[in-house]
């Protein structure tokens, strides 16, 4: 039976002016219909770092996540601010084609297009208008390097993205994101269908990609928080309870429901 | 009985019955294609018809039966696109998308006389477009156009969730993710949908013949100009398709040697289906291995 924790005692970090943020959320409330699956996040996200979102499974972290970028549009109902570069982005006027491109996204499970691994990374771009094939050879490698996948894959690039192990495919998918240039990168609990020697090639990746990209990484594996975030948000039922850099979490929680979750009591 | 033996015997009648439908299937065509084919001759496949008495050759019914069928596409494969993409990825689950659901079950059910009938009252008379290629091409588009619509949504909708997501979280529209990452995957079974509707588009008899006619008039083959009358392009002429072709020696045929045309006649309509089968298929390969790089 899982312990009932209270609501109100939270313990939920604010930045001051002098930390850059790259995205905030102001009282986001996501609705399942008439399930209230997030109760007003409020959370910033410090520039060039990565923030791990961790929780037990229906916490509402990879609601949270999805929301950010308004992949739950059609799907649920998300009240409430998106901060991004000064834009409430959760507005129904805002073109979410063009947030997509700037925060981009990583499945759970590794998805590239049935198609070849080049064109895999290409296929956006040249839906997005870019044409020449220097432009887009240079924009593959690049991404690619920076997937840590370019030595595994440059001699077949034209081969089928399917034909590659699943850390390769995930490798891929976060190359494909990164290839459009974002701001921000979400990952969907990425690791979760790999390997352990994947994950630290993915884990590696991350903490390389940091130093150009915002990264918010969902995770069910604490020990993955800990090894790679900065920050680290602990969702329960819903709510955001606790959010501290990482180091404090893990050897400081500030409430009971955070002790007792990194202690391993529930989750 | 143990399960060990209860899964044998249940395999065992597994089999048999397996091997019944593939037994029958081959004897049909054994029979069909030992009866026919010892007729067949380049005569045959060539020449035309006599009017009179409904003997000769089959060639410029072979070549109707063809050309409408590629007409008949041309015209039912863009809607059933349209549709199939419409329900599968933008209708909502409400009243109305069952509705048209509904709609299209209805009319693949509809017999094929009804929708002759139909088609000859409405384009052949109404319309004026008379006894012609295009009056049969769309009759039968009603035939192919539930039977294409469910077959392409149920491959659009196969296709994982993930994959549209995939898309979507790169700034792809809805429009674009659909056709250029899950069309591509869902071709092999679209594919499998078109073979299968032109399969009844080839056998399909009643409905033709108050539409497309059952006059096959002297075409000239060297004339391909889709605007004169005796061009074999022409969408505004009489077109007799083999299996009319078919019903006809057999029902009015006045030649004595009407039981060989007829044999015949059918071992090349069932050998055109099967050669439309594999083009298509390979075609179908073809393509899938071209969009998206697989072996």
């Amino acid at each position: 039976m899982l312990k009932q924790y209270s609501f109100e005692e939270t313990a939920v970090q604010s930045f001051d002016a002098q930390t850059t943020l790259a995205l905030k959320t102001e009282d986001l409330q996501v609705f399942y219909g008439a399930n209230h699956a997030m109760h007003d996040a409020n959370l910033g996200f410090p520039k060039n770092q990565i923030t791990a979102l961790i929780g037990a499974s229906g916490s509402g972290k990879s609601t949270y996540l999805r929301s950010l970028n308004r992949m739950n549009d059609g799907i649920a109902t998300v009240t409430g601010k998106i901060w991004y570069h000064g834009v409430n982005i959760n507005e129904p006027n805002v073109n979410i084609y063009e947030i997509r491109k700037h925060i981009g996204m990583v499945f759970q499970r590794p998805n590239p297009f049935s198609k070849s691994i080049r064109e895999n990374i290409v296929y956006a771009l040249k839906a997005n208008g870019v044409k020449s094939k220097a432009d887009l050879d240079e924009r593959v490698e690049k991404s690619l390097r920076g997937a840590a996948l370019w030595d595994e894959v440059k001699d077949t690039l034209d081969k089928s993205a399917l034909s590659l192990s699943g850390g390769q495919q995930q490798r891929l998918c976060i190359a494909r994101s990164i290839a459009m240039a974002p701001d921000v990168l979400l990952l969907d609990e990425p690791c979760s269908a790999l390997d352990p020697i994947s994950t630290v090639k993915v884990e590696e990746t991350l903490l390389e990609l940091q130093k150009q990209y915002t990264i918010i990484i969902v995770t069910h594996n604490m020990q993955q928080a800990a090894r790679v975030s900065s920050q680290c948000a602990f969702f329960h039922l819903g709510h955001v309870m606790e959010y501290t850099p990482t180091g404090t979490m893990f050897s400081n929680p500030q409430i009971p429901v955070t002790q007792d979750y990194i202690a391993g009591s529930f989750g | 009985m143990n399960a060990k033996q209860r899964d044998r015997v249940a395999t065992v009648v597994i089999d048999l019955i397996v091997a019944a439908v593939v037994g029958i299937l081959l004897f049909l065509l054994v029979y069909i294609l030992s009866a026919g084919l010892p007729h067949v001759s380049w005569q045959f496949l060539t020449g035309a018809s006599d009017p009179m008495s409904g003997a000769g050759g089959i060639g410029v019914q072979l070549f109707n039966s063809f050309y409408l069928l590629v007409l008949t596409m041309l015209i039912s494969l863009p809607i059933s696109l349209g549709a199939g993409i419409y329900l599968a990825e933008y209708a909502k689950d409400n009243w109305r998308t069952s509705l048209i659901r509904s709609a299209i079950e209805v009319l693949s059910s509809l017999p094929s006389v009804v929708v002759g009938l139909f088609g000859f009252l409405l384009f052949v008379v109404k319309f004026k477009m008379g006894f012609s290629v295009i009056s049969g091409a769309i009759a039968l588009t009603f035939f192919n156009l539930p039977l294409l619509t469910r077959n392409i949504e149920e491959s659009l909708s196969a296709v994982s969730r993930s994959q549209r997501e995939a898309g979507l979280s790169l700034g792809l529209s809805k429009w674009k993710t659909e056709i250029g990452i899950i069309l591509p995957v869902a071709l092999p079974g679209i594919v499998t949908g078109v073979v299968l509707s032109a399969g009844r588009v080839f056998g399909e008899a009643a409905a033709l013949i108050y539409t497309a006619g059952q006059s096959a008039p002297v075409t000239n083959f060297s004339d391909w100009n889709p605007m004169d009358p005796a061009s074999p392009l022409n969408p505004l002429r009489p077109a007799e398709t083999l299996a009319v072709h078919i019903w006809k020696i057999n029902t009015e045929g006045m030649a004595s040697n009407a039981a060989q045309l007829s044999a015949a006649a059918s071992a090349i309509l069932i050998l055109a289906v099967l050669l439309f089968n594999l083009g298509a298929r390979l075609l179908g390969n073809f393509l899938y291995r071209r969009v998206t790089a697989s072996k």
